[in-house]
């Protein structure tokens, strides 16, 4: 199962370039002048995010450098204990929402310490893969359209990623008996 | 709410400096966010455009609306208020899939497109996000995974014996979270009211 995933995935974009410009040129569609007319929003799409990105990735970092952030682990890490969620991986569970890099950083660095197969391991694995950068994805979706106002997308953001750290608990230690 | 994230975040992170009395961390990441914000988005422009590009030739072939019929089941208890034949589910079906794959760098071109084509819905105040926009997100945060790519990499890098034994708890951990974040917000629009 894994190998058929992996492998449409490593086929998807190769297979989708091939596909669409014959389609397109059967159609008698001018591919090339129709993908440049496309292509040109390109810029102004990805300079419009800057000062929405700025403004979260700077309270982010100033969180994350101050230590505010271990502040906030250290805190957390005594409520967490009950449903069986070791304290190493909290920092990672923090992070995750907020800053993609800095998660994965953690997350490598526990894999490197504790090894990829031990419960520690295979946990941080299954989190970092089955959450994503909220606020980051949130910023940037919203910034590129100029809207300012998220109403409650941050509400169920933010439900999504509680339950990926319950799930990943119980996932792993019943699927992979730890 | 995202006023009071930010605003929490920078307040106890000067706290937090000026507690442990190096209050010069916070100038430092401010800059440095600040940093790479812009290449961030310097770095979107490269496959933003590229994408676009071929975005629009699917458009001209009627490949976008192929597979928004596709989808149409799926997309019709999602997004209600938005038309079946519109260019943003076609967008919004490619994101999720490429989302599903693992191929992050296609993921955010089309869902930037597909955030245009919502706007281009949004009757109301352009300031405002639309429903069917809160929707996308959800899904889109939550992000339903298939294959996490870059993690089974780590893994083999420090010598796992089984670097896809993740796979399955993974799909687990990510569908649970998808079913709730389109829970929620299906009940916090009724909450929010359907207007603005």
């Amino acid at each position: 199962m894994y190998q058929l995933l992996s492998g449409i995935s490593r086929w998807a974009i190769p297979a989708v370039l091939l596909i669409v410009p014959i389609v397109a040129l059967l159609k008698g569609v001018k591919v090339f002048e129709v993908f440049v007319e496309g292509a040109e929003e390109g810029f102004a799409t990805a300079i419009k995010t800057i000062p929405y990105l700025v403004a979260m990735l700077v309270a982010v970092t100033i969180f994350r450098s101050s230590g505010a952030m271990k502040m906030t682990t250290r805190f957390l890490a005594p409520v967490l204990d009950h449903i069986g969620f070791p304290a190493e991986v909290l920092p990672h569970a923090i992070m995750r929402p907020l800053s993609g890099g800095a998660a994965l950083g953690i997350a490598t660095e526990l894999i490197k310490t504790h090894g990829p197969d031990s419960f520690i391991g295979n946990l941080v694995s299954t989190m970092q893969g089955s959450s994503d950068t909220t606020f980051y994805v949130l910023t940037l979706y919203f910034g590129s359209v100029g809207i300012r106002r998220y109403r409650y997308s941050i509400i169920s953001g933010l439900l999504a990623d509680l339950t990926t750290l319950v799930a990943s608990v119980y996932a792993v230690r019943v699927f992979l008996h730890h | 709410m995202v006023n009071y994230v930010w605003l929490a975040m920078v307040f106890f992170g000067v706290v937090a400096a000026a507690a442990s009395g190096h209050i010069e961390a916070v100038t430092m990441a401010a800059v440095e966010g600040a940093q790479t914000a812009v290449k961030t988005s310097f770095s979107l422009i490269a496959i933003i455009t590229f994408w676009l590009g071929i975005m629009k030739l699917a458009e001209a072939a009627g490949l976008v609306r192929g597979l928004a019929n596709l989808a149409r089941p799926l997309t019709r208890f999602l997004f209600p208020g938005v038309p079946r034949d519109h260019p943003a589910i076609g967008a919004i079906v490619m994101n999720l899939s490429a989302n599903m794959l693992g191929l992050g760098n296609a993921a955010t071109p089309m869902g930037l497109i597909a955030m245009q084509e919502l706007q281009k819905l949004n009757r109301g105040d352009k300031d405002t996000a639309t429903p069917a926009m809160c929707t996308f997100l959800a899904l889109n945060t939550s992000c339903i995974t298939l294959i996490p790519t870059t993690i089974i990499g780590i893994r083999i890098l420090y010598g796992s014996q089984d670097p896809t034994a993740v796979v399955g708890t993974t799909i687990f951990a990510t569908s649970l979270a998808t079913v709730v974040a389109v829970t929620a917000d299906r009940i916090l629009r009724r909450l929010y009211g359907q207007g603005g």
